[in-house]
């Protein structure tokens, strides 16, 4: 019967206040947990899916905005550039590289995005099954996009107007699946991509030195309802473009370059980023405080819990000490007591943490896209579970000192 | 002001010259909680291996005596020493340690430590005096006090004379050279009264250990050569 049984023994006699104890501390650690895995996804997704993007140009409107609508998928997007003013910055001496984003459509929600092949390449996206489109209304779509509507390459489909889903229909442009993209955790999974002429004419835009008559007749013939939902022909357009710098002098001199002398507007994704995580942070900080409230609502239980436990047991306290226990032996036991079942609420703290992680990444389709799992594992855990057994400890604490002071005489001859 | 303490009244019947060598020896013994002296003891010495009964009426300073004998409380004045070893030479831990080892103690409500079963209570006895675990005479001393079938039960699931004899199983479980019993049959009927002071007696003369009993209880004082009568103050 060694000091650790003992302690077990203790807590299996009062066996539903120690289920308690390890309900709240579980608790409390699961949701710091979660806390833990979520905002490491989504800092990961962030940096993840603004990689190599130094700058993100569009039209004039919230920066923030911009980046969410360009970068992540996840906002309108401020409104579209001329064509001729993106490719005035597209060939700036300080530009190594651009991609085009054309934005306006959806498929059951996805977004259909007009680009070049070097978007994908970007995220360094492989195919899953057939090829990248070659020609307007080929459509390459993510794996989440695929899953989800079961569409495959042979497959063909008609995009709805808007960005969010349930608008009108473009039922004279379907398009035809041509490849599928391997899951790459990145944006790419839940987007339709086709070349950009599939969305100018889907949207009735011409280039400017097209003829005009050519361009009516061509809208007369094919282009009906489209014209009637649209309105008159359009110049080109795209919503946006994803700049890399050519060096460091870029980051210095080109938003203030755009953003003073045109008319579009240049946002850096670092620091949209960066903003966009502050903010997010504060929702988070309020629900991990949320978490340290039930731990340390946990160590005040597991405190009132040891020092019931140990009026109940003074006379325990004093036979052991008449069989030999020294103080520090009856200060010890509660301590290890109070770490026994901190151990015990930070493991099932950790499994519930990781198992909702787990269950949100497989069932929710934002867990999903966010690549949310549970069976990944969390410096910081480390550190909570350190908590935890700190908290347990310091719970003790008081009860030990109880039992440290413990009167044998005095506590023997009250029950004699 | 309250008045001067006074000195206990004492009868030791322990002839001088009966003790060759001390178990017990005890000089100058005297205990004062606040105003008020509980005992009071010139000179006593028990030998090695003997029966001892120390008999008087509650309030005499018996339980005061054993716990001052088995190093719970320090003595106000004097000087105890078990087998050769003076107790106030010891400090707390190697106290708490030689006790462990030495001292065997039967308390009055036997307290048992009632989240353990029964064979727990005597593995704990063990660990808590720094001995080895020791199965066999455990299973032995359970067999012997007819414990062995409820060796997985809990304190609370055993009648009234099985949780005394668990009680001395656990005093003696350590094989300690003295065991103190303080008023082990003080609710048992005369049978019981017997077969538990037999009991204790067995156990005692198996290990060679010296016994001691405090009681108020007369029944038991036929049965002890050795007496040393407290009366009351």
């Amino acid at each position: 019967m060694s000091l650790f049984g003992l302690s077990l023994a203790y807590i299996r006699a009062r066996s539903l206040n120690a289920a308690l104890n390890l309900l709240l501390l579980g608790l409390g650690i699961g949701t710091i947990v979660l806390l833990i895995l979520f905002s490491a996804r989504l800092e990961d997704r962030l940096t993840r899916d603004a990689r190599g993007i130094d700058l993100v140009v569009g039209a004039k409107g919230s920066p923030l905005q911009l980046i969410l609508s360009s970068i992540y998928q996840a906002d309108f997007p401020t409104g579209n550039i001329p064509l001729a003013e993106a490719e005035r910055w597209r060939q700036h001496p300080l530009v190594e590289s651009a991609i085009p984003l054309a934005l306006g459509d959806n498929l059951a929600g996805f977004r259909i995005v007009g680009t070049e092949h070097a978007y994908p390449e970007h995220y360094g996206a492989t195919l899953a099954a057939g090829r990248l489109w070659q020609a307007p209304f080929e459509a390459t779509i993510g794996a989440r996009v695929a899953a989800d509507t079961g569409l495959g390459p042979g497959d063909r489909f008609v995009g709805s107007h808007g960005l969010g889903g349930g608008g009108a229909e473009h039922g004279t442009h379907p398009y035809t699946v041509v490849g599928v993209l391997a899951p790459s955790a990145s944006v790419l999974d839940r987007l339709v991509l086709t070349p950009i002429e599939s969305v100018w004419e889907v949207h009735g835009m011409i280039a400017e030195e097209h003829d005009d008559e050519k361009h009516e007749q061509h809208a007369e013939e094919e282009h009906e309802a489209e014209e009637a939902a649209a309105g008159p022909v359009r110049p080109l357009e795209i919503t946006s473009l994803l700049l890399r710098y050519r060096s460091p002098l870029g980051a210095v001199q080109l938003p203030r370059l755009v953003n003073q002398e045109s008319a579009l507007q240049a946002a850096s994704p670092a620091l949209e980023s960066a903003r966009l995580l502050v903010l997010i942070g504060i929702g988070l900080d309020m629900v991990r405080a949320f978490g340290l409230l039930l731990v340390a609502s946990a160590g005040l239980g597991v405190l009132i819990a040891l020092s019931n436990a140990m009026q109940e047991r003074r006379y325990d306290l004093a036979v052991m000490r008449t069989l030999g226990a020294s103080r520090r032996t009856l200060f010890a036991e509660p301590l290890l007591e109070g770490l026994i079942l901190a151990a015990g609420g930070a493991l099932f703290g950790l499994l519930l943490g990781h198992g909702v992680a787990e269950l949100l990444g497989r069932l929710l389709p934002a867990g999903r896209d966010m690549g949310l799992t549970g069976l990944a594992w969390r410096t910081e855990e480390l550190y909570l579970v350190a908590l935890a057994l700190g908290v347990g400890l310091l719970a003790a604490l008081i009860p030990a000192i109880q039992a440290y002071r413990t009167d044998i005489a005095a506590t023997l001859a009250s029950r004699a | 002001m309250a008045p001067p303490a006074t000195a206990a009244p004492l009868r030791d019947t322990t002839a001088p010259g009966q003790v060759e060598r001390a178990a017990v020896d005890v000089r100058d013994l005297v205990q004062v909680f606040g105003a008020r002296t509980v005992l009071d003891l010139p000179a006593w010495r028990v030998g090695r291996g003997a029966h001892s009964l120390v008999i008087g009426p509650s309030g005499c300073g018996k339980s005061t005596l054993l716990h001052l004998l088995a190093g719970l409380i320090r003595p106000s004045r004097g000087r105890i020493a078990i087998d050769g070893q003076e107790l106030a030479a010891l400090g707390g831990a190697a106290l708490d340690a030689f006790r462990g080892k030495r001292i065997g103690i039967v308390l009055q409500s036997m307290h048992l430590i009632g989240a353990l079963n029964v064979r727990d209570n005597l593995r704990l006895a063990r660990r808590l005096a720094r001995q080895p675990p020791a199965p066999e005479r455990i299973a032995a001393l359970l067999a012997e006090l007819g414990l062995a079938r409820l060796a997985r039960s809990r304190p609370h699931q055993l009648s009234q004379g099985e949780r005394q004899r668990l009680a001395i199983a656990r005093a003696v479980v350590n094989r300690p050279s003295l065991i103190l019993a303080d008023e082990p049959t003080s609710a048992l009927d005369d049978a019981n009264c017997a077969a538990v002071l037999d009991l204790l007696r067995r156990q005692a003369q198996a290990t060679g250990a010296t016994l001691m009993v405090a009681t108020h209880d007369h029944r038991l004082a036929a049965h002890f050569a050795h007496r040393l009568e407290l009366e009351a103050r």
